[in-house]
């Protein structure tokens, strides 16, 4: 196989876009079937008494890093063909606090603001709205630190290299580790439970 | 559409259990599909979901239209601008969740106009509150170079080091601010 079929030029850009349509039907729906649509049940998450955010990103999480692997390892996909975002350590350590700040205080993350507009949210609209002046803020405002991140970009950088640890030794330890947390989800949301909201 | 409350400010906290909705997905189940859908994107188009590169198209593009000169050469819009969102791919991916996410939501009788917050908190504060929250968000993403879609999710499952930064980055932010804004949620 060769795969991926847009690195390989077996599909064209109008193609590509068609598939993008469907490729995000597919994240809305999971997102929304997961009441991810909810900036209440997005935030439960972080009063840990409702840890479905992270059950159902971790869970996404490994299913495509095992998924990868298998792919890569038999030999049909070329990782080298698939984009992997530069790294920079100190933009994305400030860009995560202030993206974890915003979702805490706004309600949502990018993605998840969509999906409650799409179904009627107007606290997921007025983000969305946020978002996009937030956008033209930094470009007025912060530009100078777009610089700074670029400047300071190791490149394209994966844990198996920074460890310097096998690919595959490094999935089966993600596995483990998810599975680890979601057993610590499980017994975080029965010892929360009377954080609940109705619960008392 | 099932429009369960009409007015906004009928509507509280209650992750959408109220009568007449459905029940959501097992979280495992909902996270496998998901992940399904991030592997086929790597699969065909190598590369990822992403949320924050559609807003910043139709931003540069809505920009453009006011100064263009400014969005050709500003470092925060120029890489946005090269591309009108009609040609824009994660535009697609975007109105793609769009649509995704409201048949859904039609399917479960969950579509209705409400804006989410808990007891202690008025519509007014709420909707400021999202909007703020939503800006300093963006500031993120970019200085990030991507969102909870882009770098936790994409990037998380690619090992990439930088995406796992900023993820742990992510949760240690909002846990760290969660007991300071409890009252707009429970």
């Amino acid at each position: 196989m060769m795969l991926p079929l847009y690195g390989y030029e077996l599909i064209s850009d109008a193609q590509g876009l068609v598939i993008a349509l469907g490729l995000g039907f597919g994240f809305g729906w999971f997102l929304e079937r997961a009441g991810f649509g909810s900036s209440c049940r997005l935030t439960a998450q972080f009063y840990l008494y409702d840890m479905s955010v992270l059950k159902v990103m971790f869970t996404a999480i490994v299913t495509a890093a095992v998924g990868l692997w298998l792919f890569a390892t038999a030999g049909w996909l070329d990782l080298s063909l698939v984009y992997l975002t530069p790294t920079s350590v100190g933009a994305q350590f400030f860009g995560g606090l202030l993206l974890g700040a915003g979702f805490i205080i706004g309600g949502y993350c990018p993605g998840t603001s969509v999906t409650a507009a799409a179904t009627g949210s107007g606290d997921g609209a007025v983000f969305l709205g946020g978002f996009a002046t937030g956008l033209v803020l930094y470009a007025v405002a912060f530009s100078g630190l777009e610089l700074w991140a670029n400047a300071a970009s190791l490149g394209a950088l994966t844990l198996p290299e920074v460890f310097g640890v096998p690919y595959g030794v490094l999935v089966l330890a993600l596995v483990v580790m998810a599975a680890a947390m979601f057993a610590g989800a499980q017994w975080s949301e029965r010892r929360f439970s009377h954080l609940r909201p109705g619960a008392r | 559409m099932s429009a369960v409350s009409s007015s906004p400010s009928m509507s509280r906290a209650g992750g959408g259990l109220s009568a007449g909705t459905r029940r959501h997905m097992n979280p495992y189940l909902a996270g496998f599909g998901l992940g399904l859908v991030l592997l086929a994107s790597f699969l065909i188009m190598g590369r990822g979901l992403g949320a924050t590169a559609a807003s910043g198209s139709v931003v540069a593009w809505l920009v453009g239209l006011i100064a263009p000169d400014w969005a050709a050469t500003n470092p925060g819009l120029k890489g946005y601008y090269a591309e009108p969102p009609w040609v824009n791919w994660t535009f697609y991916l975007i109105v793609g969740a769009f649509f995704g996410a409201l048949v859904s939501a039609l399917l479960a009788r969950r579509v209705r106009w409400r804006v989410e917050r808990g007891p202690h908190l008025g519509v007014p504060a709420r909707l400021l509150l999202a909007f703020g929250g939503g800006a300093v968000a963006a500031i993120g993403a970019k200085l990030a170079k991507g969102c909870t879609s882009g770098q936790a999710l994409t990037g998380g499952s690619q090992l990439n080091a930088g995406s796992w930064i900023f993820m742990l980055a992510v949760f240690a932010g909002a846990y760290a601010l969660a007991w300071f804004v409890r009252r707009q949620w429970r």
